[in-house]
């Protein structure tokens, strides 16, 4: 992946019809940094990285991406730049794995001649890296639902991009490998440089795996910063409406 | 995974390369099935201008191609009937032939996968029943007209096949993101409509019934040279144009949210992608009548054997569906004229079939 791009949200809103889900929000990720996205269901995490990726209509406000409103940028070359791990991905026909995490490089491909081989060692590397060249000859829509997960997560890995965005990206995996792919992405920011963009609803994981963490409610901003100052046992009580006596690892 | 968290870049780079080798592998099989297409393309080409129901000695047919087509003077030996066996008759018709089946394969492989929906075919979008309707409309009125040499039936079955698709569009807000479901439906719902008008059509047809009915089976008994000169051109530009956006159908295989994050301008691009399998489809039903099969399943018997990606779907089910074709259409020439959709749906069906058979635990619908 290339050196990391910073990001910036300033003043964005968002409403879907009369329900306004996220509310003037200003927030800086440098380049290099891993944030996460952290709040309750409805808090706005994924409308606020749907604002950043594209896919919301009617967005209020600016997103600069390494200080260029996204508007003024192709798609194309969005993608070249930033690498958004999907969520659950359908295949409508019997798909190999390397060809999932090859599409990850249509952006750099040439548009008619396709892949050059720069393309194929791309996705070889990516897969080797997030654990899955193991799988590379077999159909994904036969995988275990943690086993799609880290193959969509090694198409953006491919794709590279100086940032990376991942929306809940270990809801299927197990213990290991939710810890392998934190260790992943650790290792994608400290190596390569690139700026890692998250949600997790996993507290005590994101806690763990992040050195900043952004907290969310009610589509404002209710905290930003170190672990341990953003999550107190208050706040938790506040916007999760949960005791953290009970929750491990915050009480 | 733990290659990768203490990777040492050497050795990672050493297996890349040794892995590049596989790639190669896989990425030459289907070259060497577009070659092999294209042997069978010229063979089924060969065979259908050759044989026939009125026998016309090979080496004589042969000799009035080389005649006609390359200007070669040797000594007339054929009959004249001869000659307008094989160059107006037989040639317009594998030539029709050939590209309808091109451009029926490359429409249903396109909606397959602009729809991500296995069951799509080149009429899903209300086509069929459009064209069907123009065509039983210009049977019905007493009137003869002809520009370019095309007859009114044609005309309207163009037209017809291009107003359904842009009523299908319109009524599904195709234009906006998400909808691709809505497209179906709506598709499926004009498609019904018109095809009440169609039974009525027949209904009122009275000695016209035949005609209408050898229509909706589709025929290349009246493939003529003019109406070639106004449809091929189409259906090769519509081609050749779609051959040309196989990354944007990569990137919608995975849906177009996905599409959009690896760069692809999705409402642009479907737009193209529909109006172009619109027009090869429209130009095709116009030729031939309604085809049924090959538009479905050539595309899928092709992912059957190099997987989905388009680079290699696209130009094998072009080189296979024109085959198909062209041979389907030789069988139902030599019986007397029974519609070659006939012959598409008895061949092509239990072949069809016994690859699911084969590769269902790789394969479903």
């Amino acid at each position: 992946m290339s050196p990391g791009l910073g990001v910036e949200f300033r003043g964005v809103g968002l409403a879907y019809g009369d329900r306004r889900v996220l509310h003037d929000i200003d927030l800086t990720v440098a380049p290099g940094e891993r944030v996460c996205l952290i709040g309750p269901n409805g808090a706005g995490k994924s409308s606020l990285l749907r604002c950043l990726v594209g896919t919301a209509d009617g967005r209020q406000g600016a997103v600069l991406l390494d200080g260029v409103p996204l508007e003024e940028s192709s798609r194309e070359s969005l993608a070249r730049r930033m690498a958004v791990v999907p969520g659950q991905v359908q295949l409508p026909f019997a798909t190999r794995v390397e060809e999932v995490v090859g599409l990850g490089r249509l952006p750099h491909e040439h548009p008619l001649l396709g892949p050059r081989p720069v393309d194929r060692i791309a996705v070889l590397r990516a897969m080797e890296r997030v654990g899955v060249a193991h799988l590379a000859g077999r159909d994904a829509r036969e995988l275990s639902l943690g086993e799609r997960q880290l193959v969509v997560l090694a198409m953006a890995v491919a794709q590279g991009g100086g940032l990376l965005i991942l929306d809940e990206p270990t809801v299927h995996l197990d213990l290991r490998h939710q810890v392998e792919v934190m260790s992943l992405l650790a290792d994608l920011n400290a190596r390569d440089g690139t700026t890692v963009l998250a949600v997790l609803h996993d507290l005590p994981l994101a806690m763990q795996s992040f050195p900043r963490l952004v907290l969310l409610d009610h589509g404002r901003i209710v905290a930003d910063g170190p672990p341990r100052d953003v999550i107190t046992p208050e706040r938790v009580r506040d916007v999760y409406g949960v005791d953290a006596r009970f929750v491990p690892g915050i009480g | 995974m733990s290659t990768g968290l203490a990777p040492e870049v050497g050795s990672e780079l050493v297996t890349a390369r040794l892995r590049l080798g596989r790639w190669e592998m896989l990425r030459r099989r289907p070259l060497w099935l577009l070659t092999g297409g294209l042997v069978l393309l010229l063979c089924s080409l060969v065979a259908g201008i050759v044989l026939g129901n009125v026998p016309v000695a090979p080496d004589q047919t042969l000799a009035i191609l080389a005649h006609r087509l390359l200007g070669w003077s040797g000594p007339v030996t054929w009959t004249p009937a001869a000659e307008t066996i094989v160059m107006e008759l037989r040639l317009p018709r594998i030539l029709t032939a050939m590209a309808v089946g091109t451009g029926l394969a490359l429409a249903g492989a396109v909606l397959q996968g602009l729809l991500r929906n296995p069951l799509a075919d080149p009429y899903v979008l209300g086509t069929a029943s459009g064209a069907a309707l123009g065509a039983a409309i210009a049977l019905l009125v007493p009137i003869q007209v002809a520009v370019l040499g095309l007859g009114l039936l044609h005309i309207l079955a163009f037209t017809g096949a291009l107003l359904a698709v842009w009523l299908v569009y319109r009524l599904s807000g195709g234009a906006s993101a998400g909808s691709l479901t809505s497209v179906l439906l709506t598709g499926y719902a004009v498609g019904s409509l018109l095809a009440a008008g169609i039974a009525l059509a027949m209904y009122l047809s009275g000695a016209n019934l035949r005609q209408i009915f050898f229509y909706l089976l589709g025929s290349f008994a009246t493939a003529s040279w003019q109406q070639l000169l106004v449809g091929l051109p189409l259906v090769a530009a519509g081609s050749v144009l779609i051959l040309t956006r196989a990354r944007s159908l990569n990137a919608l295989l995975l849906g177009e949210e996905t599409a959009l994050h690896l760069g692809l301008d999705v409402r642009r691009e479907r737009g193209i992608l529909l109006t172009l399998a619109s027009l090869v489809t429209a130009a095709s039903v116009a030729l031939a009548g309604l085809i049924g099969f090959v538009g479905l399943v050539v595309p899928h018997v092709v992912r059957i054997a190099v997987g989905p990606n388009a680079r290699a779907v696209l130009p094998l089910a072009a080189v296979f569906g024109a085959s198909f074709l062209v041979l389907a259409d030789l069988v139902a020439r030599i019986p007397g004229e029974v519609p070659v959709g006939i012959i598409t749906a008895v061949v092509g069906a239990p072949f069809f079939l016994s690859l699911l058979r084969r590769f269902r635990s790789g394969y479903e619908l």
